[in-house]
């Protein structure tokens, strides 16, 4: 359960992707330890104006986020976060992309509008990102190419084959993540 | 005395708060840049940390048994516990501030993502998965 007492360096990488994409599904298969969840606390408007200020009212709800842990080393470990990508969780993507080393999208190729909002997260808080497609089996398979140009994706954006049930398919999709870091640090 | 259901209304209503507030001595947040997900922490074992330890909260305490033996991250802490981050970072403070822990910032701030901690993160998960 506990890290080496020599470990000095701690990362994170997010895992991230709209409702029901795999983020969880993802974490189990990678982590070293049983993924854990934080409860955390965001605001966020709810549904309309108070009148009378004329500012949005503000809620507070409690968000569960979950998370695994990679041993890297004797003084490195790395942790993975599934972060949602819906708009209203923006508070924890502040906190969460704050040094953070980048973020595996993953993709539903039969839901890829609901992708844009999370690209547009990533992009707005600078996080590097790889695009891993996950095809639920039954569905239609779609190139990765054509992914790519649906989702408006720049050249150098590395976009891979993910199966997030699967241990080394997804730890695939994060060494292609963590090159393409490597790549865009020179 | 009998209970309406105007009164149970209020119970549930209140009750969430009160813990809270008695969990953490009515102590505010840190702030945001402390106790981050990945900041690390430990028990000191400080010898005058005994006597502080007997006075802390049944939380407080969940959290000094979970860390006693090594390091875990704040995430992991709150993750044990079952305790809100916002509350497991509260009683970090409080007990780093007693000494009873120490907390172990994850990448020292000057230092920026280089490309040294990037090659030895792709050179884990490859030991890790193979490449
Ligand atoms: N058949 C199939 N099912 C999958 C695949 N990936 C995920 N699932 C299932 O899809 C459901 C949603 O996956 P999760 O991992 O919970 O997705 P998530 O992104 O964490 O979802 P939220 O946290 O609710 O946004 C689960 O029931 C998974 O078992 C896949 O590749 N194939
Ligand atoms: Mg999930």
């Amino acid at each position: 359960m506990y890290l080496d007492p020599d470990v000095s360096h701690a990362v994170k990488i997010l895992i991230v992707g709209h409702f029901g994409v795999g983020k969880t599904t993802c974490i189990g298969s990678l982590s070293e330890i049983e993924p854990l969840r934080t409860e955390e606390e965001i605001t966020e408007a709810s549904v309309g104006f108070d009148d009378l200020s004329g500012t949005p009212d503000k809620t507070t709800t409690t968000v569960a986020m979950d998370f695994g842990r990679l041993t890297l080393s004797d003084t490195l470990v790395l942790y993975l976060f599934g972060t949602p990508g819906q708009e209203r969780f923006k508070e924890m993507w502040e906190e969460l992309s704050r040094g953070a080393l980048g973020a595996l999208v993953l993709v539903d190729p039969e839901r890829l509008h609901e992708s844009f909002p999370v690209l547009d997260l990533v992009e707005r808080f600078g996080l590097t990102y790889a695009i891993a497609v996950n095809h639920f089996e039954g569905t239609t398979h779609y190139p990765l190419d054509e992914v790519r140009e649906a989702l408006n994706l720049t050249d150098e954006t590395p976009v891979v084959e993910c199966d997030v049930r699967d241990e080394n398919s997804s730890a695939q999709a994060l060494i292609t993540l963590v090159k393409h870091l490597m790549s865009q640090l020179g | 005395m009998p209970e309406g259901p105007g009164q149970d209304e209020e119970l549930e209503l209140t009750s969430p708060l009160v813990p809270l507030f008695v969990i953490t001595n009515g102590r505010a947040l840190p702030p945001d840049h402390e106790y981050e997900h990945t900041t690390l922490v430990t028990a000191t074992g400080a010898e005058n940390g005994q006597v502080a330890a007997r006075t802390l909260s049944p939380e407080a305490g969940q959290v000094m048994d979970l860390v006693a033996d090594g390091f875990l991250s704040v995430a992991e802490v709150a993750g044990h516990t079952h305790l809100p981050l916002g509350v497991v970072r509260i009683l970090l403070a409080q007990l780093e501030e007693d000494s009873l822990i120490l907390a172990r910032t994850p990448i020292p701030r000057a230092e920026r993502v280089d490309r040294e901690l990037v090659s030895a993160v792709l050179e884990g998960l490859k030991n890790r998965f193979g490449a």
